[in-house]
């Protein structure tokens, strides 16, 4: 290893300022306002005159160094090297005059990449590692985002529209790696069953009091004739947060794990305050490769929107606007127990009124 | 190159209109016998409907308590290339501008010693360098770090870090999100490397409530950029919005959660007094409305996901603060915020778990922060409250 650099520590990351292209660095917190073109191309203009067109692409997130290569050399050649990624793994080729957009979009499509994402419509999935690398994955996401994206892909290049955005989110398990918990249309991986007790390396492996602590039910207490601990069946509402800190508890279970579906999150303050995601369908099996029965259920959720919902309104707006009952009624979803909350802030969700739709 | 591997399942992935995450493994694949084994081994977990790896190791460089995540295949045998296949973490530069140079830099680095597979990037904003065995890790961060590059966070540490596009290309952006940012990052080196917090902490920084970066729902501490003062309005360019076929009574004044923009049909005019800066008519109307002069930002706390106790929203914990370098008041606040956390927060506790075991007032008369009827959306509805010894009368 001596061949090896010199290591350095505490740097932090390199400054974003060199990496910032001329018509950004110059025209920096002097934007004035901007319009979205069309779903692939906006333009920021600046106090000083200046405009910037960004043209978006989509990326699948997990890519290899050779995609990072194809993004480089279109930067190269039509945007004198500069690029960005978004917060939904999109990415954004920038330049400083309109006449460059056209050639920057025909060397992206040229390319094969999917030119979209901007506006009413659905922007690329924020998603997590899933089987591809997290060993409490109760689905894929990497799997589940692609086979919802092929569905729904002409939302995303502008073909269709919607009343406004439409934010989609995986999770392959309920640790929610990714703002799932406040996405207009969410799916999180679950599991069925409670975790497994390996009591012969419990005691090697795990620190019982941490596991103990861990479940947020109180459903894990000592065993102490096996050094190990014990389970009350009963309250255990299957998080796997025990297994996240003792590995001797795992609680995968292939034919019982499968995914949920949450709507009517968001994030922005836009109109209403921002709201968490809730349960539309508590699970469906895991199908891999493309999930038919998870996409199916996506895909009435945004139906149902599509037609129902005013202009501007995101999906929670309008569940809002039309109740939970009637979202159920639209949907056609069966409404389960599973639906009713027994969990930390259950009561806020029962209905104190005598006022509900038909 | 080792074994080819049949993936019937996976290359069903690959037809589609939407870019394959399959065939960029595929792509790695051609020349690392890493990526080669994964697509392998996920094969399996799509015939099987179950993940293959196993808990983490602690694992990392030294020096270091954080910035890699150890990963192990529990089928090594099978799939000896991911026997070990640890992530590392690259702390992102702010606002993920790059140049095509930078990044090559980081492919050529990873080509040498990992799986040719990233994710651009992971949902806290870290490059993510996925797979590589636990002796390269050394060699990585010494090739990373001589060429500026250093690692994000992990574990019970501040976590990296992380902000929307803000002024660098954002009309909107109230605050300098890119700037305070790296700020942020620099300032706790220490604390992002080496883990001794109760549990993660995340900073979210947000330019406007349109909150593009997420930080009121999966933000530890959350920086919004909001104004004070009224919005600037183009009354030419709202005319303009009006004969391009916009309703504006229906879509802006209507629209309004807090009524207080007057439409007449031919001019706009807002009731500052009473707006509560959602964002809407600015972000429908961008060029004919702008926010008001005074920036700053409001700073919530709290927000997370469901583990432990259920998923928290980030409340308001500072209703305005000038978020300007040297940022001496908003470090002060952090310094406070975890010093309480540090003494009370049990293992594996957030911020907002803390607050709600012991109450948002303690927090409150801890930290010493100001009272604003900002801070809640109602006052309490039950008569338990508590009083302190100077309040009794004696």
């Amino acid at each position: 290893m001596s061949d090896l650099p010199e290591r350095q520590t505490d740097i932090g990351p390199p400054h974003y300022e060199q990496f910032l292209p001329p018509v950004i660095k110059n025209n920096y917190g002097k934007w004035k306002y901007h319009e979205e073109i069309d779903a692939g191309h906006m333009v920021h203009v600046s106090e000083t005159g200046d405009k910037v067109h960004t043209v978006r692409v989509a990326s699948p997130r997990l890519i290899s160094t050779d995609f990072i290569r194809d993004l480089c050399n279109i930067a190269e050649k039509y945007c004198d090297g500069h690029l960005r990624f978004t917060t939904r793994n999109n990415v954004e080729f920038m330049v400083d005059d309109e006449s460059k957009v056209a050639p920057l979009v025909k060397g992206l499509k040229d390319s094969g990449f999917l030119v979209g994402g901007i506006g009413p419509g659905i922007s690329n999935v924020v998603h997590t590692q899933g089987w591809v690398h997290c060993h409490s994955a109760a689905t894929d996401a990497s799997g589940l985002t692609k086979a919802l994206m092929d569905e729904f892909h002409e939302y995303f290049t502008g073909a269709k529209t919607l009343p406004n955005r439409v934010r989609l989110a995986v999770a392959c398990c309920v640790n929610m790696c990714g703002a799932v918990h406040c996405s207009d249309i969410a799916l999180v991986g679950v599991h069925k069953t409670p975790p497994r007790i390996d009591h012969d390396n419990i005691k090697n492996f795990c620190e019982v009091p941490s596991t103990i602590g861990s479940c947020p039910t109180t459903a894990i207490s000592p065993d102490p004739a096996k050094k190990s601990v014990k389970i009350k069946l009963e309250k255990c509402m299957y998080c796997g947060n025990c297994y996240s800190v003792c590995p001797s508890m795992p609680i995968a279970d292939a034919k019982n794990d499968g995914v949920a579906v949450v709507v009517g999150g968001k994030v922005a303050n836009l109109r209403k305050p921002p709201k968490f995601s809730k349960l539309a369908v508590p699970w469906l099996p895991n199908n891999a490769p493309r999930w038919p029965e998870v996409v199916q259920a996506v895909k009435t959720v945004l139906e149902a929107y599509e037609a129902g919902a005013k202009k501007h309104e995101r999906v929670g707006e309008w569940v809002d606007r039309i109740g939970w009952e009637k979202f159920f009624e639209v949907t056609g979803f069966e409404f389960m127990i599973q639906h009713v909350d027994d969990f930390t802030f259950a009561r806020e969700t029962w209905r104190t009124a005598a006022t509900f739709k038909w | 190159m080792g074994k080819k591997y049949d993936t019937p399942l996976l290359d069903d992935l690959e037809s589609g209109v939407f870019p394959s995450f399959v065939t960029e493994m595929k792509r790695a694949a051609e020349q690392s016998e890493y990526a080669n084994d994964l697509l392998g081994q996920l094969e399996l977990s799509f015939k099987e409907n179950l993940t293959h790896w196993k808990h983490g190791g602690i694992v990392g460089v030294r020096g270091y308590g954080g910035g890699v995540i150890g990963r192990y295949s529990d089928i090594p045998d099978q799939f000896p290339g991911i026997a070990h296949f640890h992530t590392v973490r690259v702390n992102q530069p702010s606002g993920w501008f790059y140049t095509a140079d930078a990044l090559r830099e980081i492919c050529d680095i990873w080509d040498k010693y990992g799986s040719r597979l990233t994710n651009m990037h992971g949902s806290t904003g870290d490059i993510i360098l996925l797979g590589t065995k636990t002796e390269n890790l050394e060699p990585i961060f010494a090739e990373l770090s001589s060429r500026g590059w250093d690692l994000g966070g992990s574990g019970s540490a501040m976590r990296t870090p992380n902000c929307c596009v803000g002024q660098a290309r954002c009309e909107w952006a109230n605050i300098d999100t890119m700037a305070i940012t790296n700020e942020i990052t620099q300032h706790y080196q220490d604390e992002m490397h080496r883990p001794a917090f109760p549990y993660k902490f995340k900073f979210k920084i947000a330019g406007c409530a349109v909150d593009c970066i997420a930080s009121i729902a999966r933000a530890d501490m959350s920086v919004i950029g909001t104004w004070k003062g009224d919005i600037q309005i183009d009354a030419a360019e709202v005319t303009n919005y009006a004969k391009g076929g916009m309703d504006i009574a229906e879509e802006i004044a209507g629209l309004c959660p807090t009524g207080c923009i007057t439409w007449d049909g031919s001019s706009l005019t807002i009731d500052n007094s009473n707006c509560s800066r959602c964002m809407h008519c600015i972000a429908k109307m961008p060029k004919a409305l702008r926010p008001g002069k005074e920036k700053g930002a409001t700073i919530l706390l709290g927000s997370k996901a469901p583990i432990v106790t259920g998923a928290l929203l980030s409340w308001v914990i500072v209703p305005f603060i000038k978020m300007e370098p040297p940022y001496d008041e908003f470090f002060d606040l952090v310094d406070r915020v975890w010093e309480w956390w540090d003494d009370h927060g049990k293992n594996r506790e957030r911020i907002g778990e803390l607050i709600e075991r012991l109450g948002f007032p303690a927090f409150i008369k801890a930290t010493e922060l100001d009272l604003h009827p900002q801070m809640i959306k109602e006052p309490r509805r039950d008569p338990f409250f508590f009083w302190s010894e100077e309040d009794i009368i004696k």
